[in-house]
């Protein structure tokens, strides 16, 4: 089958004005018998089911949560990108396009990121509308920060919970059309399988998680907004219960799965400190701008890092990249600190750790402060104790997690950080219209792999989340909706519904029955160690090839020896969570099947074999511009399908942070 | 930080479903690191179980950094542990010492029943909020975000008040099991920007009314709601609720809202 | 609850201040003339009902809104967290209420309600500065009024803050000042109460 995006012709910034303008529509009366399946809550699909809801299509909601206000894109700290220029600093549409496009190291479709830039202005407005609070300005108009990979400021935040606020807006909205009754919330319910029927996407099945019963649930379209696959990792910054176990259906399903291994490692976040260790907590970008990061000149050296004399000290990204110093992009920051550890200067007990030290923040805050207040003469004690409140009003918030969670009082001691996986770029191929392979099965958000290329810039995720909910599935769906109004809602006891019931609930009794002696807690962790190892921030076919193998040999243990306790038939985390480990296997080998085939490094994705001399990520455009679009064949099967990037507008070079 | 290790007794409430009633299980963990998180304790205990061929404990966490507010545990007699402003996935073990005995409870309120062990269902919040906690306002219908400036204080306190994460510890910490703090703390950031004006006479009422009727208790303003709120939500918003409120009643609005 | 705990704060000060007249050591004068004043003022005598109204509606309501607070957790905590997230008398308003309804009970029966009966059968008032006197030589009464006003300064030290914080005035710019008023009349008031006792029973009066 070959790969349409249905990108609109015509000039970069008139496709979404056209497309707009000239899809088709479907009027009230038909809207209302229109069904519209939503799986996941965040920030796209709660976003996407209040819009629709809003529009008059009858909408069925779902999450694995206790509550659609607990998705994850709660947990996103540093803001949202907007092109509004409210700061007349040279921003434009283009521009966060141009910046997109060149974060994600031109891997990233320059139709879709064009319409991104385009409705990012939209969204702060819908935002405020619905009551988040961005963080302000006196005169009492919005605030921006900058953000890495940028020369503006465009990024809109509140505090370092702007997710929290967005999240909790579009939960708002979702949740006033639950009380109109256009859209039905249905919280602890997983979705389980795509139902297909006549090749489109007509339902799913979903289990009640305190039941454990099975629903069918019949849908004209299905929308999957059910964020990214960080937890193959098994550490990462992703909440507990993310999982792919949705996407991975779909994909199972005849759904292609674009750029599985374009995964983003983030260079700031807490340590792992042992083994019980189970999820890993960034710290915001934000810390670079003031931070300075360092590992000992000595190979192990054990000493306290106040010990260590300046003299002593490796500023290693300073002395890399001069010119971007602490500030390059994350998955060159991850790379270098990943280098150093290997190497064997890494700090801390378990020496997967470099320094991110305020030391010297902390004294020029001071300086500025003392001839702020006119003393000249202050002692050096003096200074640090006033630059130590600067530092506490810029970063407080962050200092205090990160002294919760460590028990290190980051004001006296650098931070001790390391790269942890944080985002994922790769997700279900879709089209112009966010539609799968599967007519009728669409992915928003995370989940799909559409905008940010082989890296996203910071501050995009949240942008690309709303846009996808509020301003692109509404005008998408209907254009392919309108094809539909003469179709009934087919009842839920169509064969196809039965069948894949009864999948479902074949393969839980299969889980079920294996009683097994190994936890599904220790399979994922070492999913999670082979992926790292191997397919983490390098990889080189020696090792992707061995992970292949191994995690093909674990997916045999797995389904001979997991152990699973409880009952089928009531609350059962174990039996959930055994459900998604087993996912997550098998996208596993897929990313390490990408990873394999793409013969180059870009963004996020860093090939050992293919590097420049000083260690910089070559990119090969000739032969790998393009999307990877895997198709599901059976068991360890995968077909390969290329969508080319073809770059109208936007040359792409290669990035220099030196 | 000197990092040990330790041994600990637990006792922790297991309950299969809602209709049964629970009692209370005692276990031993060992060698539990003081660098763990308190959620991480219980996963070595979970482990623990699953390899004695035992069913885990079951208990909500999702994100473990404090902040989707799915994590609810009632850790000897404090909702969230003894930690002030935290949240109990970002409790650690470092609070504890070896042998120490740990209390673990659900929260307990009639409008929160239990699901399974430790594990409640709080949606009577999200109907709660379905009761007037947003903005009527469509997608597409937004004017410029800057059109309409809000002084920063004012914005600034919207922000505090919409930084309730809904894990429902006020509840679990009220003597009376009433909501008030997070339904003060929604009616706070609506109330206190210019674009939840047009529905605050209606808000208030509607949003009290479905507490009422969800089953909570009512404020007799006893403040242990404050004390445990991991984010820190002010009392002041409690008053500030009931200002909303005696206003709606006064203004007659309040009748409209039945009617809604 | 808190607009009739105002008004019945409101009756304390007058209360308060009527009683006080005892402390100016002239055996009682200016106590009857006030007493007087009180008892067969058309005004204050229509107010009275009014009070005994607001004095069981308060106690109705009270009670009530605490078995139906107590009602909503029916399986309790085997550990609860006591005074470390709140002072235990914002928690003991029931009770403190009942303590204080037992002590009002005797009050009435010895002052209250002997009076209002000479003046129905007979016309006349009691002296209740007498009445007093001889009252309060008892060691006993002494303790119940001892114990009554112990009650009602704890009842008001929440009480007070707590009717304005119902009413909304609990912000940042009045919360602190009514706090330390709050805290201030529920020290001083049962104070000036006992003090009423205390100085008949050691013979100061």
């Amino acid at each position: 089958m070959p790969l349409n995006s249905k990108i609109p012709a015509g000039p970069i910034d008139a496709k979404w004005k056209t497309y707009k303008a000239t899809c088709k529509l479907v009027n009230p009366a038909n809207k209302r018998s229109l069904e519209v399946i939503v799986v996941g809550t965040g920030l796209a699909g709660a976003s996407a089911a209040a819009s629709l809801g809003e529009m008059g299509y009858k909408v069925k909601a779902f999450c694995f949560q206790d509550s659609p206000r607990r998705a994850h894109s709660i947990a996103a700290q540093g803001g949202i990108n907007a092109a509004k220029n409210y700061q007349n600093d040279g921003d434009s549409t283009y521009r966060l396009f141009y910046d997109t496009i060149k974060g994600g190291d031109y891997r990233a479709r320059e139709g879709n990121v064009h319409r991104l830039a385009e409705v990012s202005a939209n969204i702060i407005d819908q935002c405020v509308a619905a009551g988040v609070p961005f963080a302000r300005e006196y005169g009492g108009l919005l605030s921006n920060r900058s953000f890495g990979g940028t020369q503006v400021q465009r990024t809109f935040y509140a505090a370092g919970q702007t997710g929290q606020q967005l999240l909790i807006g579009a939960y708002q909205g979702l949740e006033r059309q639950v009380a109109l009754g256009t859209v039905t919330m249905y919280s602890r319910h997983e979705m389980l399988e795509v139902v297909i029927i006549d090749g489109k996407a007509r339902g799913i099945i979903a289990r009640n998680l305190v039941t454990g019963e099975l629903e069918r649930h019949f849908g004209h379209a299905v929308l999957l907004c059910t964020g990214g696959y960080g937890n193959v990792f098994y550490l990462s910054t992703n909440a507990m219960g993310s999982n792919v176990t949705a996407a991975w259906k779909a994909h199972k399903k005849g759904a292609f799965f674009g750029n599985p291994c374009f995964t983003q490692i983030h260079p700031t976040c807490i340590p792992v400190s042992g083994d019980h260790q189970s999820k890993l907590t960034l710290m915001s970008e934000s810390l670079r701008n003031d931070g300075r990061i360092w590992v000992p000149k000595k190979q192990n050296d054990t000493r306290k890092p106040v010990d260590i004399a300046e003299e002593e000290r490796d500023y290693y990204l300073e002395r890399r990249y001069p010119a971007f110093g602490n500030l390059v992009p994350r998955d060159v920051a991850s790379r270098a600190a990943k280098e150093r550890c290997d190497a064997g200067y890494g700090v801390g007990s378990s020496k997967m750790a470099v320094y991110l030290d305020f030391g010297a923040a902390i004294e020029r805050y001071g300086k500025i402060e003392a001839n702020k207040q006119g003393k000249h003469n202050l002692s050096k004690d003096e200074i640090i104790v006033l630059g130590k409140a600067v530092v506490k009003e810029k970063y407080g918030n962050l200092f205090d997690m990160y002294e919760k969670i460590t028990g290190e009082n980051p004001y006296e001691t650098p931070m001790r950080i390391y790269p942890a996986v944080h985002y994922t770029m790769g997700g279900l191929w879709v089209d112009y219209e966010l539609m799968t392979t599967v007519p009728g099965l669409y992915a928003l958000g995370e989940a799909n792999f559409s905008d940010h290329g082989a890296n996203r810039l910071g501050a995009s995720a949240l942008m690309q989340g709303l846009a996808d909910g509020y301003f692109v599935i509404p005008y998408t769906l209907g254009n392919n909706l309108a094809d539909d109004i003469r179709t009934k809602a087919i009842p839920t006891d169509h064969p196809a519904f039965v069948a894949a019931e009864k999948e479902v609930a074949d393969r839980i009794n299969k889980l079920m029955s294996i009683k097994g002696t190994e936890s599904v807690e220790s399979f994922h962790k070492r999913l999670g160690k082979i992926m790292w190892d191997k397919c983490g921030m390098g990889r080189n076919a020696e090792g992707l090839k061995q992970a292949i193998e191994e995690i093909k040999a674990l997916r045999k243990e797995f389904w001979s020896n997991v152990r699973i306790p409880g009952d089928i038939d009531g609350f059962n985390p174990e039996l959930d969570k055994a459900g998604r480990v087993a996912d997550f296997i098998e996208l596993g080998e897929l990313m390490c099947i990408d990873a394999l085939n793409r013969n180059e490094s870009c963004g996020g994705h860093f090939r050992e074999e293919y590097q420049t001399e000083d260690g910089e990520a070559l990119r090969d455009d000739a032969n790998y511009m393009f999307v990877s679009a895997w198709e599901y064949k059976g068991d360890s099967q995968y077909e390969l399908h290329k969508e080319p990037l073809n770059y109208e507008v936007v040359h792409p070079s290669s990035r220099s942070y030196k | 930080m000197q990092h040990y290790n330790m041994n600990l007794n637990l006792k922790v409430w297991r309950q299969k479903n809602s209709k049964t009633s629970g009692a209370f299980e005692t276990f031993k963990v060992s060698n539990i690191s003081s660098e763990m998180s308190f959620l991480e304790m219980f996963d070595v205990l979970n482990e623990q179980l699953v390899a004695e061929g035992k069913e885990p404990v079951a208990f909500d966490h999702d994100c473990r950094e404090g902040i989707c507010g799915m994590c609810s545990m009632h850790i000897n007699g404090r909702a969230h542990g003894p930690w002030s402003k935290n949240t109990t996935c970002q409790l650690h073990m470092r609070e504890y010492k070896d042998g120490d005995t740990i209390v673990v409870e659900p929260w307990r309120a009639d409008a929160f029943p239990v699901i399974k062990d430790l594990v409640v269902d709080r949606s009577s919040f999200d109907r709660i909020i379905q009761a007037g906690g947003y903005i009527s306002v469509n997608t597409g219908n937004a004017q410029d975000a800057n059109a309409l400036p809000i002084e920063k204080q004012q914005a600034d306190d919207a922000f505090a008040a919409a930084a309730c994460i809904g894990c429902g510890a006020c509840v679990a910490a009220c003597p009376n099991a009433s909501a008030m703090l997070f339904v003060s703390a929604k009616v706070s950031h609506l109330a206190l920007l210019p674009q939840g004006d047009p529905e605050r006479k209606t808000r208030a009422f509607n949003m009290v009314n479905q507490m009422d009727a969800e089953g909570f208790g009512s404020c007799t303003n006893i403040g242990a709601c404050e004390a445990e709120c991991p984010k820190g939500i002010s009392l002041e918003n409690i008053a500030r609720l009931n200002r909303e409120y005696v206003g709606s009643m006064l203004s007659g609005s309040a009748v409209e809202g039945l009617q809604q | 609850m808190s607009l009739t705990g105002i008004f019945l704060i409101v009756f304390l000060v007058v209360h308060c201040y009527v009683n006080a007249q005892i402390f100016y050591f002239d055996g009682g004068v200016r106590f009857l003339e006030a007493a007087h004043f009180m008892g067969t003022n058309l005004l204050i005598r229509t107010t009275e009902i009014g009070l005994f109204a607001f004095l069981i509606l308060h106690m109705v309501q009270g009670l009530s809104l605490a078995f139906k607070n107590r009602s909503r957790r029916s399986q309790k905590y085997a550990v609860s967290a006591g005074s470390a997230t709140s002072p235990w008398y914002s928690r003991s308003m029931a009770l403190l209420g009942t303590l204080i309804l037992l002590f009002l009970v005797l009050h009435l029966y010895k002052f209250w309600g002997p009076n209002r009966l000479n003046q129905l059968t007979t016309g006349e008032e009691l002296n209740l500065y007498t009445a007093m006197k001889e009252e309060f030589q008892m060691a006993w009464v002494v303790a119940v009024y001892f114990l009554g006003c112990f009650s009602l300064a704890w009842h008001l030290v929440h009480g007070f803050y707590s009717a304005f914080q119902t009413l909304g005035f609990g912000n940042s710019r009045y919360k602190g000042m009514i706090k330390s008023v709050g805290i201030g009349f529920s020290i001083v008031v049962p104070i000036i109460f006992f003090m009423m006792p205390l100085a008949f029973f050691m013979h100061w009066l």
